[in-house]
């Protein structure tokens, strides 16, 4: 008996659980439906699920109308490279704070988070002229060092949490073996660190790939991005829902693809220390 | 070096010559208008006839302004061409921040810019920004709804007779308003088309003195009317709608009539886009009776910000595109209802552009606007749909929030316009006026 | 047992994290503080002199001012109760047996990796419109009125989106702490007939505090500054104007940078008196 009320309420939990998933994923679904539509298709009514005429027009007009490739390295480039130089600064500052705490790591941490809170629009005019003064306008450096500093704030807490999760004695015992730091850090930390970096270096990518202030004030057409791309597809003459629809899909499936395949990193590693 | 390669490398020079000193490459941020986005599909025929490539920043009309703003004003030549209009032109010359474009050549014809055009972009009498297109308003109107409402519809109609039209072809339960006017919040969306209309009414933003008239009865009967007009006979959602949103409730048969800009009537007249392209009949702007017409006068220009290394290939992309030969060119690809309207004299010319049902009407409605006499009592400022002075963006915007939130019924207009008034008076006090 | 040779050595580790966002923070906040005491006014010229604490005065006397903190915190609050609720919810649903758990929980988790411009025009556009809106559809298929969403409701309908946005990170951090939890201790109770609901609220709970703290102080950090939501949506308009976009239009639409540096300034106190909040809450849950 006791097996078929399991059964049962899997079975409800399954429907239940499948409803919302689609419901919440419902949005980029029909974004992505909607951008093998016609123009008119888009908004008909009532409103077409599937039984309209595919067409990849939409895309062949964006990839026209765009250096598509071009925003498209701009942006792995960018993510890319302000998540490596973040996690090369803040993998040495994690580990110092957790395994050699001082009484004022607490604090250093917690207004590390607090530079997070700064308005970018209030300090956009004197960025922009620090900018200038070094010539780094419309520069892909420009936005790696930026997005870097933007992210480290959450990439140092986030690795600092996990480090801490490392058991102490582990690093005792080694120190006992006569390893040095650099041997303590290279081969008993670091593999006991991996899957938590890699699941920090996966968020600090989304971070960085959605950013969208930064990017659109500091370049103009070289460094631009797929934020940036998006900007020129938001309201223009006419009718434009799919051509918005296949604008927003291009600029989002590269980073839900690199998602998708990562989940599992993802939903292991985001904890930010809250399992005890 | 024999003889033979000293010619051959003269004879290459020579041929560099002619087409251009040096190949650059040109950053141009413009907005994704349609005319613009044809533009970027024409590069190549620039590219061929002077050497220079472009790279094109084409952003969204709010982010647009925002960015080039912020970067001629740092100084932080991002870009070589910016597309700006005729509010940032005067502005920017006053500061010198672009460079004069006095030194055209005879063949581009700088006399046959049309004369309101060529005026609201020079500072001085020196032109500063070559205009791409140019553009008033006016009424467009279903000929079919006019006239299963028993009326007819004069070329110079008044605001009386609009608001009586719009009421008869009102049916809400077919999803079809009577008439379609921005209500979107934004110095260039719903203030554009609200100062042009007030302006009809006698109302005007400030006295001779630069002292705020919200608090002036035109004023109270300017907004009343249009609120009570769109409750009645506008579409629902009116406050979030723009440009954009009623060009596209036009084109699916949604608006009896539609005031709004001039360009907009090769889009609605379009059959690939629009389902109402063989019933639309053109009018100028109403007004009042009292002197002035409700239609504003507007150009999106190309101008080259001071202090770019790329000044001549700048120069030559700008002559480029508006030239008479472009206009050809977009005529030869996309036929002549699709070419840059309102820029030059030239083109209402045109005998082929003449058969264009929207042309004389456009041209019409171009020369009955006066930016340097816009209103009916005097007025310190230059500009119909706006005021040139620098200040005049931001507080246009946050009054049109008022005016948005107003006819979403959320206040009344009279809160809106004392909130409007005591905003306005205390921005100018800060710019120092 | 640190050594002194290790202390020196974790100074070193620390100190490229400590100096870059020392200058991150020190250049712009220095640089804001000198603009916020100056008639700075780009289109008439730039510097036009010290002008002392007017500019704060101003922005602060300003009829705007009060309204666009409300709004900052009525955003942050709603968006923090919805995610947090749905949240735990839905961490505990997915937590339970059933099939296809993986891909549910891909489904779930996407609208964390759609960038804020983009999920902002297709809720705006192709949902929210009154007109062409999927919404407008839904509702005029029952035979009723289309809502004006970003006019009659504009500060829910942007909480909406927003929580869109952020439900998965909240959902991720919640289901992890939740599949920590002690299976054994939920069954004893459950042996011992306490109901569904006591058991969620004296075992699942407090077991989940950690996590709904951290879930809190993320989001807040990214959902004081929201930007990207309101400029696409509504420009500000119908009560919907925060703080950061209040500065945006002194500094970006009226260019005058000294008032709106000079509201970068309190900008960064309301962050702080948050922040101090957010810390005490944290350094109480998280200190352990």
């Amino acid at each position: 008996m006791a097996r078929s009320v399991t059964q049962r309420r899997k079975i409800i939990n399954t429907a239940a659980a499948w409803a919302i998933g689609l419901l919440i994923f419902f949005p980029i679904l029909w974004t992505i439906l909607t951008s093998f539509k016609t123009e008119a298709q888009a908004i008909a009514d009532p409103p077409i699920f599937l039984g309209f005429d595919w067409t990849l027009e939409n895309y062949g007009v964006v990839m026209e109308r765009s250096n598509y490739m071009r925003f498209l390295w701009n942006s792995v480039i960018i993510a890319g490279g302000s998540t490596l130089l973040g996690t090369i600064i803040a993998v040495p500052a994690a580990w110092s704070m957790a395994f050699v705490p001082s009484k004022r790591t607490k604090d250093i941490l917690l207004w590390m988070l607090s530079t997070k809170m700064l308005p970018a629009v209030g300090v956009l005019y004197p960025i922009y002229l620090i900018f200038i003064k070094m010539g780094l306008l419309d520069t892909k450096i420009a936005l790696v060092v930026v997005l870097m500093l933007i992210n480290l704030p959450i990439i140092v807490w986030m690795l600092y949490t996990y480090f801490k999760e490392i058991p102490g004695e582990i690093l005792e015992a080694a120190r006992m073996d006569g390893a040095s730091l650099r041997e303590e850090v290279l081969y008993v930390l670091t593999p006991m660190a991996i899957p938590g970096i890699a699941s920090t270096i996966l968020l600090n990518v989304i971070l960085a790939w959605n950013e969208a202030f930064w990017t659109l004030n500091l370049t103009a057409a070289k460094a631009a991005r797929l934020t940036a791309f998006i900007a020129s597809y938001s309201s223009p003459e006419g009718l434009f829902y799919a051509k918005l629809s296949a604008a927003s899909t291009m600029a989002i499936a590269p980073i839900l693809i690199l998602g998708w395949f990562s989940q599992k990193q993802l939903v292991s590693g985001l904890t930010f220390g809250a399992v005890k | 070096m024999s003889l033979k390669t000293a010619l051959c490398a003269a004879t290459a020079l020579t041929v560099m010559g002619t087409t251009a000193a040096i190949a650059e490459t040109i950053t141009i941020a413009t907005v994704n208008n349609g005319d613009m986005i044809r533009m970027q599909g024409l590069t190549d025929d620039f590219t061929a006839k002077t050497g220079h490539e472009v790279e094109w920043v084409t952003l969204e009309e709010n982010v647009l302004r925002q960015r080039v703003t912020t970067d001629i004003s740092a100084k932080g030549g991002s870009f070589d061409i910016m597309t700006i209009g005729m509010y940032e032109t005067p502005i920017w010359a006053k500061n010198g921040w672009l460079v004069s474009l006095d030194d055209l050549p005879a063949e581009y014809d700088v006399d046959d810019i049309l004369p309101a055009m060529r005026g609201g972009l020079s500072y001085e009498g020196t032109l500063y920004a070559a205009p791409f297109y140019g553009e008033s308003s006016m009424i467009m109107y279903r000929t079919d709804l006019m006239e299963a409402a028993g009326m007819e519809m004069p070329d110079a109609p008044t605001w009386d007779f609009v608001a009586d039209a719009a009421r008869a072809m009102t049916d809400k339960d077919n999803e079809v308003y009577g008439i379609c006017l921005r209500g979107k919040a934004g110095w260039g969306e719903n203030m554009a088309f609200l100062t042009a209309t007030s302006n009809a009414f006698g109302a005007r933003w400030f006295d001779e003195d630069w002292k705020p008239q919200f608090d002036s009865d035109a004023w109270a009967t300017t907004l009343n009317f249009y609120i009570d007009l769109m409750n009645e006979a506008g579409p629902p959602g009116a406050s979030n709608n723009g440009f954009n949103e009623n060009l596209s409730l036009f084109q699916q048969g949604k608006c009896g009539m539609w005031i709004d800009a001039t360009v907009a009537a090769s889009f609605v007249t379009n059959p690939n886009e629009s389902t109402v392209a063989d019933k639309v009949g053109f009018a100028l702007a109403p007004d009042t009776g009292l002197g002035k017409r409700s239609n504003w006068l507007w150009a999106w220009a190309l101008a080259i910000p001071a202090g770019t290394q790329k000044e001549a290939a700048a120069k030559e992309f700008i002559q480029w595109a508006t030239s008479k030969e472009y206009i050809e060119l977009v005529a030869e690809n996309e036929g002549w209802a699709n070419v840059p309207p309102g820029a030059r004299t030239s083109l209402y010319e045109n005998e082929n552009y003449k058969e264009v049902p929207f042309a004389q009407m456009t041209l019409d409605s171009i020369l009955s606007a006066d930016p340097n006499n816009p209103t009916v009592d005097p007025v310190p400022y230059v500009g119909v749909q706006f005021a040139a002075i620098p200040e005049f963006a931001g507080i246009a915007n946050q009054v049109g929030q008022e005016f948005s939130s107003a006819l979403a019924g959320q206040q009344t207009a009279e809160e809106a316009l004392a909130k409007a008034q005591a905003l306005t008076a205390d921005e100018m006090e800060a710019a120092g006026y | 047992m640190a050594t002194q040779h290790s202390r020196s050595a974790a100074r070193i580790m620390l100190a490229p994290a400590v100096i870059l966002l020392l200058g991150w923070m020190l250049v712009p906040l220095i640089m804001t503080l000198f603009f916020s005491f100056k008639k700075y006014l780009p289109l008439r010229g730039g510097d036009l002199g010290w002008v002392g604490f007017e500019n704060y005065v101003r922005f602060v006397t300003s009829s705007s001012f009060w309204p666009s903190v409300l709004t900052t915190l009525v955003i942050v609050g709603g968006v923090l109760v919805i995610t947090v609720v749905l949240g735990v919810l839905l961490a505990i649903l997915l937590n339970q047996p059933m099939w296809g758990q993986g891909v549910v929980r891909i489904l779930v988790i996407a609208p964390f990796f759609v960038m804020p411009t983009v999920s902002a025009l297709v809720w705006k556009n192709m949902f929210m419109d009154p007109v062409n809106g999927l919404f407008a559809h839904l509702w005029k298929f029952f035979g009723a009125t289309p809502v004006e969403w970003l006019t009659q409701v504009p500060m829910s309908s942007i909480i909406v989106i927003v929580s869109w946005q952020w439900l998965p990170f909240a959902t991720l951090i919640l289901l992890t702490a939740i599949q920590s939890l002690d299976g054994e201790q939920l069954e004893a109770s459950e042996m011992d007939g306490a109901p569904p609901l006591a058991r969620f609220a004296f075992i699942v709970l407090p077991h989940l505090g950690r996590a709904i703290t951290v879930v809190v102080l993320i989001q807040t950090i990214f959902l004081l500054s929201i930007f990207a939501e309101i400029f696409v949506t509504t420009q500000g308009a119908f009560g919907t104007k925060t703080l950061t976009y209040l500065i945006y239009q002194r500094v970006l639409e009226s260019q005058n940078v000294g008032l709106g540096s000079a509201g970068g300034v309190y900008a960064i106190i309301l962050a702080n008196i948050v922040a101090i909040f957010l810390m005490r809450m944290v350094g109480k849950n998280l200190d352990a």
